[in-house]
């Protein structure tokens, strides 16, 4: 970005940050524009990237069969009003069918086998032996929590509270990753500011 | 009549599923197509939603509803970035790519940075011991936050270890648990979608 | 007497204006990078095993890579694609890259051309940009065999059987090693179909946000190394003898992380000052 751009972008980096103070017309400017730039980027994108090259082109080209998920999507758009909005379960389970089909083999192969085979790997000795059994332990624990069609009582009850426990480690691992990830880009922003806008620190 | 999109959901759901298992050129070719197929139809949903966001902010701008002036922007936006991207293209070089550059990606990646300063607040009011569980949550991003960071190894060289046992074991577990919980889910959804059992995502009527 | 001064202390604590610890973190992240000190950093086990895997490749192997983000989530993903790029151009190796976010192409030329001009890299002799294509789960499955089908040309025109180095490129089978920088679930898709159903070693550069997520897979051997975010990518940096962007951002996140975990603590102190720990943590006055 060069000029006038970096100050474009400079102007509504500082207009979103301008919501630390408080809610105000500026941020909401930024934040309207944003929806709409969004929105309106997405439509541009599956234009250009899926319904010119998979429909236009190829009918153009003589080929009718891309007709039909035309055909789907057009009627998808009768949600749009009461009396056509039944015609969009036509495509709805047309696409939900296609998700559906390839979920089951998917993640029976990626998720499920391959995490139940190396549950089940031999646990070495030691150190590696111990950390195997909290890994088999944890990782059980937090399916009986998980298991939900019997009442959580008993030896089930406590196993389940020991899954949560695992979780909140888990979760407590997310968060100072996710806190990361955050500052990563507040990092990035201030980097722009300082550097692209300001030149206070030296190019990379 | 009523009954037919539960078919066309069993026929692609089984097509889909009966490829997997058929590592013919052609059979992948199917596939590939169907997705196609897919992605056309996710296209027209996104533009269903946009015609939505667009009706949405054309009634605020009619009740002269709090802010109103506002959706101007965005009709506006969305006005000028989907005829300019539709007509010229979106390439790096187009006046959308530029202006994406220029707008989408500052304000984007400014939202997200903008929960920086929300996620240091928030801790600071919510995070609270306040039994074993919620100890154990906030002892984990403690350690995890400062082992992480180059300034915790500085501290103690126990940390960075210390953060990828944490990382290598109960994470793992949990995250095991949890993938496998949801492949479960996924799988039983998928095959009572596929099977007719639940309908629910085809809504009343 | 102490104990009433201490909880007059703790609730004034409690009800601090939001926007002090706004500030405090908005100086944390400008000044080290205005005043930067450079903390060392180490390298985790994990970053170790996705360098380690790129630098075990013999001179002139392959290496499928990719980039499946945007301009919003750059600061976290682009530099391990510029230090990756650099360590495959020192090591003779030969990366074939694509982007599937149509906002990608632009960050994959801009890193490209930084590593490439670094390192003397050539276009479609050391590597080949084959652009961007939509449909991502459709694209990772097409590309078990039919990657010239996808890509018939790369991303400025040249027709793939015009450059030799893509010839006999037909999937991933040419490719002992892919690798996936992604913030999206595309690197689930990559997981289960180029890792599991096609077998290939595939390292996965990710955000810090999806990181944790992904550990089961790496243990189960789906995948080969893992890269978590801006730190992921400054300890890729270090590996690769780099000072880059990551780097750079690296004392500001320790600071930033320093001050969270304080007000943490301080706001548990406080609470447990005024004997608060058992009521509702939102009774505690101010907004988060």
């Amino acid at each position: 970005m060069h000029g006038v751009e970096t100050w474009v972008a400079a102007i509504l980096t500082l207009c979103i940050f301008s919501f630390l103070y408080r809610d105000n017309p500026f941020y909401k400017f930024a934040e309207h524009l944003f929806v709409g730039a969004s929105a309106g980027y997405l439509l541009a994108v599956q234009y250009q990237n899926v319904i010119r090259p998979n429909v236009i082109v190829k009918v153009s080209h003589g080929n009718l069969l891309p007709l039909i998920p035309l055909f789907l999507g057009v009627i998808l758009l009768g949600r749009l009003w009461d009396r056509t909005s039944g015609l969009a379960r036509w495509s709805i389970a047309f696409y939900v069918g296609i998700y559906s089909g390839i979920a089951v083999p998917a993640y029976m192969q990626a998720q499920i086998f391959a995490q139940l085979a190396d549950a089940v790997k031999p646990w070495g000795t030691g150190w590696q032996m111990v950390n195997a059994g909290l890994i088999l332990l944890g990782f059980l624990s937090v399916l009986a929590y998980f298991f939900f069609s019997a009442p959580h009582g008993g030896a089930h009850g406590l196993i389940a509270r020991i899954g949560i426990w695992f979780l909140m480690v888990a979760f407590g691992a997310s968060f100072g990753y996710t806190v990361m990830a955050r500052v990563s880009l507040l990092i990035a922003r201030v980097q722009f500011l300082l550097r692209d806008w300001l030149h206070l620190i030296p190019g990379a | 009549m009523r009954s037919g999109p539960y078919v066309v959901t069993f026929l692609t759901g089984a097509v889909l599923i009966a490829i997997f298992f058929i590592p013919h050129y052609r059979a992948q070719q199917v596939q590939a197509t169907i997705l196609e197929w897919a992605d056309v139809v996710y296209a027209f949903a996104l533009i269903l939603g946009s015609i939505s966001l667009w009706t949405t902010h054309q009634k605020r701008i009619k009740t002269r509803a709090p802010g109103w002036i506002f959706s101007y922007v965005t009709l506006g936006a969305l006005l000028f970035i989907t005829t300019a991207g539709v007509v010229q293209g979106i390439d790096e070089g187009t006046m959308v790519g530029r202006l994406y550059n220029m707008v989408n990606a500052p304000l984007a990646s400014t939202m997200f940075a903008l929960l920086a300063f929300f996620i240091a607040s928030a801790a600071f009011r919510a995070f609270r011991a306040r039994n074993t569980e919620a100890t154990l949550l906030l002892v984990t991003a403690v350690v995890m936050m400062i082992g992480r960071v180059s300034i915790g190894e500085f501290l103690w060289k126990g940390f960075p270890p210390l953060t990828e046992w944490l990382l290598d074991v109960p994470n793992l577990a949990a995250k095991r648990g949890v993938a496998i919980g949801v492949g479960l889910g996924a799988i039983s959804t998928a095959l009572k979608i596929i099977l007719g059992i639940d309908r629910s995502y085809l809504g009343r009527s | 007497m102490a104990a009433e001064r201490n909880a007059t202390w703790a609730r004034r604590l409690l009800g601090l204006d939001r926007r002090v610890i706004f500030l405090l973190v908005a100086l944390a992240t400008a000044l080290p990078l205005l005043l930067p000190v450079n903390l060392p950093i180490t390298a985790s086990p994990r970053v170790r095993a996705a360098y380690e895997a790129v630098d075990a490749l013999p001179r002139g192997s392959y290496v499928l890579m990719s980039l499946d983000y945007e301009p919003d989530i750059m600061a976290e993903v682009q530099p391990m694609a510029i230090a990756m790029f650099r360590q495959c151009f020192r090591k003779g190796l030969k990366p074939v890259v694509l982007t599937l976010y149509p906002a990608g192409p632009g960050l994959v030329e801009s890193a490209l051309r930084i590593a490439s001009t670094a390192e003397g890299a050539v276009r479609n002799k050391d590597f080949v940009f084959l652009g961007y294509k939509s449909g991502s789960q459709a694209v990772i499955l097409g590309m078990g065999d039919g990657l010239r089908q996808l890509f018939p040309q790369d991303y400025w025109g040249t027709p793939l059987d015009q450059i030799p180095m893509m010839k006999g490129i037909q999937g991933y089978s040419q490719f002992p090693l892919v690798v996936n920088l992604s913030g999206s679930s595309i690197a689930d898709y990559y997981i289960r179909i180029a890792a599991t159903r096609y077998h290939r070693p595939l390292v996965l550069g990710c955000t810090a946000v999806m990181a944790t997520d992904y550990y089961p897979y790496l243990s189960s051997g789906q995948l080969r190394g893992l890269i978590g975010g801006m730190k992921g990518a400054a300890e890729y940096e270090s590996l690769a003898g780099l000072f880059g962007d990551a780097r750079r951002g690296m004392d500001a996140q320790s600071l930033v992380h320093v001050i969270v975990v304080i007000f943490v603590v301080l706001g548990n102190l406080a609470l447990f000052a005024t004997g608060g720990l058992k009521r509702n943590p939102l009774d505690s006055g101010g907004t988060t």
